[in-house]
């Protein structure tokens, strides 16, 4: 099974209650294995989709309050979206296990940047898992329920592409555990953080943040084992400890530190740093633990790593990049074919989002002063040829608030456009700004009922887009609905061009099923 | 003894259920397994791979590394060529010689086929017209499987016939028949 699902399965046999997420890739096959899960549906295991990662967070919080064990998932930046819940949820401390899963993207597979959601740890003052194989994340996911009840705090699971997203045999099913009842906190106070109580928490969890580092130097996930060539000590963290041990088909010579769980287990690093004197270390994602490590003052101990050259500074880990920095011999191999083109990912061929920019570019042409504001979404690559039609995209919701910041820096016309999930996930709250500020915006929800991107997940608002905007303040004859087909294109610019010439907040709803589910939902009828 | 394998392809062409059955034979046979795939942004019609990875001993890298591979299976043949670095010395390419043209600078065809004979075992073929003519133009996957069963070693042919009845069980007698005639057939035209 896929990394996800091992995380997935180990959650369900720990006596999950409650997946709360957003989809996300490489996270999103956490919660449909979930979903798609006999056990789940037999227990009555919540699994419906969050409307975002914030609401997901606090749902999931709720649910270790009533004492009950609920997952939380989503992709590295999602950890953005529920930073107030996941920090917050370190001062309340979990009563139910709470597992916070983040799946980082290094190399942005699929991803607008690179985050390493480690730090997230350090950052809450929480436990961080790391599996560095399907065996473990299965195991680790089952082992953190325990661990956050054990000690009382949230636990954040990190998985990154290549753990998600490989598939590997998993053995398990041995005692799957009964769901939790219903119980409350026996500390009630810290779940009121008003400064009074707040300050006697975060002392608190000062304290506990040295156990949980005590914790992780015994943990059966991390481990140092000696090796017969002193020269180098390795730390390889998650599953950078494979990469390490690919080149070494016949046991790695140096004295290896493997870790998986954190708080950095300091002592073990002091344990290798008596046997050598270079120390490499090997992670995926920022180099965390080697900043740590690397002093500003002269030590004996010299650290090497993504910050000195000797692994690349961005990017995941490969089996190639690792065999550079242990200074073996590269492979033979061929030199890249010349014969070749890029392939970039495009729109489906009969996507309605096609048809939307194919009309909205033939109006904007007539504007030279447009601009066009861009969300997270497949409809992001209407940036690309043949469209050429978006001129920013940062993250989930920022394109009709971008919009309002430049309308009122005189960009005229302001066009946001965003699909009908991101709409949901963050772009409510910037519509009602948009209302009360009387912003001259014009909105465009591309509108395929789905969320697409990732697979065709439910959408949170679907068969209410046009009823959230009235319900949020926009005027009824703004409000404009059109269904993006090439036949419709004389309708849908007049619309366009007749809500871009209107002096206030306008929202078009381009409305047509995803081409992919439509071909899905046909397949099973 | 072990089997590192590059599926190749456009996203939508099916080199998934090439993996999948691969995957049912593997562990039916009690090897171990490996198989990194591609989801989400990169599906979308781009290039897609998948590094399947099959031993008799533990795997650690769940991707293989350059120079490693002992197969580069592709349902595209310009797609077989993007991954060449990742050839071992000695590894086979076995490749569909239909180009799927999604992007308007696909190179020249000649120089794509003239490109793949540079390297010294290849079987290219055109699956898309064997599964055509066997009446079966979904099958052109199973083309492919049934021409690298020979080079696959690891696996007999008939584990992998019975990995295709497990996998497309489901889906009912006649599914399963005329995949196995896609997959005999490919095998056929690499003994050729």
């Amino acid at each position: 099974m896929l990394g996800d699902e091992a995380v997935a399965l180990g959650a369900l046999h720990a006596g999950l209650s409650g997946v709360y997420a957003y989809p996300g890739t490489p996270s999103t096959e956490i919660a449909e294995y979930i979903q798609a899960h006999p056990l789940a549906a037999e227990r009555g295991v919540h699994r419906d989709w969050s409307a975002n990662e914030k609401t997901a967070m606090e749902e999931a919080l709720g649910m270790s309050y009533a004492g009950k064990r609920a997952i939380v998932c989503m992709k590295h930046v999602g950890m953005n979206v529920c930073a107030d819940g996941v920090m917050g949820s370190a001062m309340t401390g979990a009563n139910g296990g709470l597992i916070v899963t983040a799946c980082d993207d290094p190399s942005m597979h699929s991803s607008q940047n690179e985050q390493d959601s480690r730090f997230w740890g350090t950052f809450a003052m929480m436990p961080v898992f790391e599996p560095s194989n399907q065996q473990e994340a299965y195991e680790m996911t089952r082992k953190a329920f325990d661990y956050s009840e054990l000690r009382g705090i949230p636990v954040l699971m990190r998985l990154t592409t290549r753990m998600a997203h490989s598939r590997a045999v998993v053995e398990n099913g041995e005692n799957i555990r009964e769901q939790n009842t219903l119980h409350f906190p026996d500390k009630p106070r810290q779940w009121v953080t008003l400064p009074v109580n707040a300050r006697v928490r975060n002392r608190q969890l000062i304290k506990d943040y040295a156990t949980f580092e005590e914790d992780a130097a015994a943990s059966e996930y991390n481990w140092l084992i000696d090796g017969p060539d002193k020269s180098l000590g390795i730390i390889a963290c998650g599953i950078a400890y494979n990469y390490l041990m690919e080149n070494y088909p016949d046991g790695c010579p140096y004295p290896v530190l493997k870790v998986s769980q954190y708080p950095f287990p300091r002592k073990l690093a002091l344990e290798l740093s008596k046997k050598v004197k270079t120390i490499l270390v090997m992670e995926e994602g920022q180099p965390l633990v080697e900043e740590r490590l690397r002093g500003v003052f002269p030590t004996e101990t010299a650290i090497k790593g993504r910050l000195d050259g000797t692994l690349p500074r961005d990017g995941e880990l490969n089996p190639d990049a690792v065999r550079v920095a242990l200074g073996l011999e590269p492979l033979p191999e061929y030199p890249a074919s010349q014969v070749l083109a890029p392939r970039p990912p495009a729109l489906c061929q009969g996507c309605g989002h096609r048809d939307f920019y194919t009309a909205l570019n033939n109006v904007v042409k007539d504007y030279e002063g447009a601009r066009v504001f861009g969300d997270i979404g497949c409809y992001t690559l209407g940036w690309m040829p043949p469209f050429n039609s978006l001129h920013t995209c940062v993250e989930m919701g920022a394109s009709l608030t971008m919009a309002q910041g430049a309308a009122f820096s005189g960009t005229w016309p302001a066009i946001a456009v965003i699909g009908d999930s991101t709409f949901t996930h963050s772009g409510m709250t910037g519509l009602l700004d948009a209302v009360n500020g009387k912003a001259d915006v014009t909105l465009c929800i591309s509108d395929n009922l789905t969320t697409g991107m990732t697979g065709g997940q439910d959408s949170a608002g679907t068969g209410r887009i046009e009823a959230i905007c009235e319900g949020l303040g926009v005027e009824k004859e703004h409000i404009r609905t059109i269904v993006p087909l090439p036949k419709n294109y004389p309708d849908m610019e007049k619309v366009i061009r007749e809500e871009l010439e209107y002096h206030g907040v306008s929202v078009i709803v381009c409305r047509r099923e995803c081409i992919q589910t439509l071909r899905r939902h046909a397949a099973k009828k | 003894m072990k089997k590192d394998i590059i599926l190749a392809g456009v996203g939508g062409q099916g080199i998934l259920s090439i993996a999948t059955v691969i995957g049912s034979a593997a562990l039916d046979q009690g090897l171990f397994l490996k198989q990194a795939e591609v989801h989400g942004m990169s599906q979308r019609g781009g290039d897609v791979q998948s590094n399947l990875r099959l031993s008799s001993a533990p795997i650690y890298s769940d991707l293989i590394p350059k120079g490693g591979a002992d197969l580069i299976v592709s349902l595209e043949p310009m797609e077989a060529l993007r991954y060449v670095p990742y050839l071992a010395p000695d590894g086979w390419i076995i490749t569909n010689t239909t180009p799927l043209v999604n992007i308007p600078n696909y190179p020249d065809m000649d120089k794509v086929l003239q490109e793949l004979k540079r390297f010294p075992n290849v079987v290219a073929l055109d699956v898309d017209s064997i599964a055509k003519d066997l009446g079966s133009p979904r099958g052109a996957n199973m083309v492919l499987l049934g021409a690298m069963a020979s080079a696959l070693k690891i696996l007999e042919p008939e584990k992998l016939r019975e990995g295709i009845r497990r996998v497309f069980g489901r889906k009912g007698e006649a599914v399963v028949d005329s995949n196995i005639k896609a997959f005999d057939a490919g095998l056929e035209y690499s003994q050729k």
